[in-house]
């Protein structure tokens, strides 16, 4: 890219183009289509969180007058066992089958079983209670740590530990463990003059997005079908529903809806499959709504850890060795984040020893969905608390230490590459400079510092953008649009066009009206849809040099552009966008442009927040009195929503750190299944959150953007954690640190 | 020659750390490494993606290997 | 069961409907009117999403039954903005960039408008009080808190 680069349209705080339908109400979520005709579904879930199935009597169900169909697993037309990758985690897809709908089994609370759709949505509902399930009840298995013993109850008898050196030779519910070394550790260990070493929990928590998973489909006499829900990426909806109902991809088109949040949950299929059979049995249009229990006993969530971290250090705060054992829970299905937990544990450190090992292990939950840099928050949670007990034991600033052994370009990372240029340092120097960290604390107040790794992705993204007679544009992109990227869409193609960003209409194309498009996950969105929006904006410029020099009877390499205007290199000739355009006509039809990418070259993006918080000594209670996120963008496209994601981020993490989790009881039954128990953050429970956009270019992006969506959840947990730690006196290792917990931590100590 | 790095886990199947293959293209290096290593599952090894020189490429079939390049298997990553 | 004829005033209407003696007034809105831009995310008046102002009173519509709206005023998110005009509230959400997904900036946008018209300059720390009914998960508030009180100060000088 070119450092020089004077921007028009980047950079500035526009107002979203889709901003007007969703103040007004206009906009139209998964759950605001309704078709003529449409009937509703409802689904029966498991009371139970592990047994078999003996037998399902739908005789009763079938019978009743306003039931028009019922869907179970036997629906499911061929679907064997195969790997596949549909959405953000790769799957089986006879797992992801009997996730959407039991098989034989019932493998947590909540567990989708079967399915009604009649003429009300009160009908359905009422019918469920007309299918008799018999069970056989089997001992729920609720902790990754109990799920590893050897004695526990396995969850699938033809499950078999990959990864290990030996082949395994009994089931077990261990799935798979992975090992990433460099260095060694022992040498790097017997270095160090102080080894520091604990263990972590991590609860199970929710993506907690405000919109359910919700649909609307039709299945058409020719075997056609359209599906209209609220997802991150409705090429992987078709991929995978078409999948499981054995249809060709052209005869099954799929709408994103506007997405209420989805924050990594909304990258896979639940209702869609199921809506389809119903819609098909009963020849009519089915819509489909979970209720706010449905999506935290049967959605998401987000891994539960139990991790081990031990790291070395010099007197002078070289680290010398650092390890860790990650524990994910997948949930019911194989699957869980621990391949890029290992991979993010120790990467904001240039450190020549590391040994990780990690299991993806599972246990009756629901299956785990992608969730903000998945796995990263949970692995990185554990051993940014364990570096600042180092720095507090070495008497050395945490920023000091984190700078001594910082990840810099040509940092070897554990995983395989060495880092290109990346902006730890600078966020870390920005902490150190930010008013926050100037200011002094009071009694029973505490300050917490983490930093924070996360990858982004590229992948595929295609962009056409059609030009209208009068030199206004659409632009046809395939990401659905979760927190403003329409209008980086805009601005983008506004800069490279030269023309107003008003000029551009953003629009989110359905399955047939623009080519596949990678699923809205990995902060890839701005950083790979963007770089398709530039090219497809570049290959209407170039149309419109080529349209300039027929009108001129010049050749295109003798037409220059600037801002929007064609310019005659051998004369004083100027023709505008428009003006080409309105005569297109005459110069070989309408001018379309198009991008069909792969993306690569994302750039890392570190992220390092400050955390003060107040814990009310005899409640146990924590404020948060003050926080700065500060992240590397590379280059922020719009500033505001630049800020909104490290704010959102900050915030779910916060209350990862602080109250989020499931709570079983004994039977794996979720007794905190709505939001008034499942507390997230209230407006009140948080202060204004400062920002600190930091802008190292990311040298493979034409404007130098890195996505910035998902690591600003991974400081959070050990900022927040450390700042109640060093308020009580006492490391917090168990998440979330509730009143409960923080009291015991206070009692414990005195 | 370009130097291949291997993960942990294929170091199961290598047996050791690194090795040099002749420049090419990906499927060059990776016929070479499958030539090489016998136990090496060419499944597997497909499925994973690749950093040339540092960048991250999840569908290398069409990519080129230079003299000094540095390779290495890793897998795939995802997002939320 | 028959159904329950009702006479109400949704946003300065007058309007009629039918319905069942357990439909919510959030089912009426978004199933038989479909007054959609009132949202439902939980059900259970722990969300904000379906804020509505029943007689000028904000509430969860979830928590309403329909056949409660009979002779009432009812205010939703589509009776904000007055002839094709954004309401201050609207556009300063707009220019602060307080919503990400904006699912629940209809209800947020109803509860903001109940704030400013009780208190007109409200402390930030009594904005986030008020609205502490109205969950938002992408935000962190930051933003929305900014526009409601930027919202208020424009208000108080257009007064």
């Amino acid at each position: 890219m070119s450092e020089a680069r004077e921007f028009k349209y980047i950079g500035q705080r526009t107002i979203r183009p889709d901003g007007y339908d969703k103040v007004t109400g206009r906009a139209n979520y998964g759950a605001d289509l309704s078709l003529p005709g449409m009937i509703w579904g409802k689904i029966l879930r498991s009371p139970h969180a592990h047994a078999n199935i003996k037998n399902i009597d739908l005789s009763k169900a079938q019978a009743h007058p306003d039931v028009l169909a019922i869907a179970t697993y036997q629906d499911f037309p061929h679907v064997q066992s195969e790997a596949f990758q549909a959405g953000e985690v790769p799957t089986d897809i006879i797992d992801l089958a009997r996730n959407v709908l039991a098989d034989d089994k019932v493998l947590y609370h909540g567990h989708a079983i079967a399915a009604i759709a009649a003429r009300s949505e009160s009908a359905a509902q009422d019918a469920l209670s007309l299918i008799e399930v018999e069970y056989e009840v089997l001992p729920p298995v609720m902790d990754v740590a109990d799920a590893m013993k050897p004695e526990a109850a396995v969850l699938h008898n033809n499950m078999f530990t990959q990864g290990l050196a030996e082949p395994a030779d009994k089931a077990s519910n261990i799935a798979s463990r992975m090992e990433l070394k460099k260095g060694d550790v022992a040498a790097g260990f017997a270095l160090a003059d102080l080894v520091v070493e604990r263990d972590f929990y991590t609860p199970t928590v929710h993506q907690g997005y405000i919109e359910p998973h919700a649909t609307t489909v039709r299945f058409e006499e020719n075997g056609q079908a359209m599906v209209w829900c609220s997802t991150q990426g409705h090429f992987d909806v078709r991929a995978s529903t078409a999948k499981l109902l054995n249809m060709p991809l052209g005869k099954l088109k799929v709408v994103a809806s506007e997405i209420g949040g989805g924050f990594g949950g909304k990258t896979t299929v639940y209702l869609e499959p199921v809506a389809l059979i119903l819609s098909r049995k009963s020849g009519k249009p089915v819509k489909m709504v979970m209720t706010r229990d449905e999506v935290f006993r049967a959605s998401g969530p987000g891994s539960a850890t139990r991790s081990h971290v031990k790291i070395g250090a010099m007197k002078d705060g070289t680290i010398t060795a650092m390890q860790a054992s990650l524990c994910f829970e997948a949930g019911a299905f194989k699957g869980s984040p621990m391949g890029p937990g290992c991979m993010t544990v120790f990467t904001p450190y240039d450190v020549e020893n590391m040994y990780i090992e990690g299991y993806d292990v599972v246990v009756n939950k629901p299956k785990v969905a992608a969730y903000r840099a998945p796995g990263a928050p949970q692995a990185e949670f554990a051993a940014e608390m364990v570096i600042n007990e180092i720095a507090s034991k070495l008497g050395i600033d945490p920023i000091e230490l984190r700078l001594r052994n910082a990840a810099k370009e040509g940092t070897q990372t554990v995983y395989g590459p060495k880092l290109k240029r990346v902006g730890l340092v600078e966020c870390l120097e920005a902490a150190k400079n930010s008013p926050q960290y100037q200011s002094a604390l009071k009694a029973n107040q505490g300050r917490g510092l983490a930093a924070g790794f996360w990858f982004n992705i590229g992948g595929l993204s295609s962009v056409t953008i059609n030009m209208n007679p009068d030199g206004s544009g659409t632009i046809l992109e395939g990401s659905p649009d979760i927190g403003g990227s329409r209008a980086s869409m805009q601005m983008m193609a506004a800069e490279e066009l030269g023309i107003p960003i008003d000029q551009l209409k953003p629009l989110v194309a359905d399955t047939e009206h623009v080519a596949y498009n990678a699923t809205t996950g990995g902060s890839r969105t701005t950083f790979a849809t963007g770089m398709a929006v530039i090219e497809a904006a570049q290959d209407v410029v170039r149309q419109l040099k080529e349209r300039a020099a027929a009108v001129w009877n010049i050749t295109a390499e003798q037409v220059d552009w600037a801002d929007g205007v064609a310019i005659n290199t051998t004369g004083d000739d100027r023709l505008t966008v428009a003006e080409i355009c309105k005569d297109a006509e005459k110069t070989g039809g309408q001018i379309a442009g198009t991008g069909n990418i792969n993306a690569r070259g994302a750039g890392p993006s570190f992220a390092v927040h400050l955390c003060d918080v107040e814990v009310d000594p005899d409640t146990g209670k924590v404020d948060v009195i003050r926080y700065t996120a500060i992240q590397d963008a590379g280059k922020a496209i719009h500033p505001s929503y630049v800020e909104g994601q490290y704010q959102g981020g900050a915030a779910q993490g916060i209350g990862w750190a602080l109250n989020e989790e499931y709570i079983y009881n004994k039977d794996g039954i979720m007794e905190n299944a709505g939001f008034l128990d499942y507390r997230i953050p209230l407006a009140s429970d948080l202060p204004m959150i400062e920002t600190v956009i930091i802008e190292i270019p990311n040298s493979f992006h034409p404007f130098g953007v890195r996505g910035v969506g998902e690591t600003g959840i991974v400081p959070p947990l050990a900022a927040v954690a450390t700042a109640v730690s060093e308020a009580i006196g006492v490391v917090m290792t168990d998440l979330p640190c509730s009143p409960p917990r923080v009291l015991a931590a206070i009692h414990g100590k005195s | 020659m370009a130097t291949v790095i291997f993960s942990s886990e294929l170091q199961r199947y290598t047996g050791e750390e690194k090795t040099t293959v002749g420049a090419g293209t990906y499927r060059d290096v990776v016929a070479a490494l499958l030539d090489r290593y016998q136990g090496l599952p060419a499944d597997e090894i497909q499925k994973m993606a690749v950093a040339i020189d540092g960048e991250i490429i999840h569908d290398p079939l069409l990519e080129t290997v230079g003299e000094d390049s540095e390779v290495h298997f890793l897998f795939r990553i995802s997002g939320g | 069961m028959s159904k329950t004829h009702v006479t109400t005033t949704i946003n300065g209407d007058v309007t009629e409907f039918l319905c069942e003696p357990a439909d919510t007034l959030l089912s009426v809105l978004r199933n038989e009117l479909q007054l959609t831009g009132t949202k439902e995310g939980c059900g259970s008046g722990d969300c904000g999403a379906c804020s509505v102002t029943v007689n000028g009173r904000l509430v969860c519509s979830c928590l309403v039954l329909g056949v409660e709206a009979q002779g009432a005023e009812i205010g939703t998110i589509e009776g904000i903005e007055s002839a094709e005009k954004l309401h201050t509230i609207q556009e300063k959400f707009l220019e602060h960039a307080a919503l990400q997904c904006g699912i629940c900036t209809p209800g947020l946008i109803v509860s903001t408008k109940a704030l400013l018209d009780e208190n007109p300059d409200p402390t930030e720390e009594e904005a986030r009080y008020y609205l502490a009914g109205n969950l938002c998960r992408c935000t962190g508030y930051d933003k929305i808190i900014r526009a409601v009180l930027d919202s208020a100060k424009v208000m108080r000088g257009a007064a």
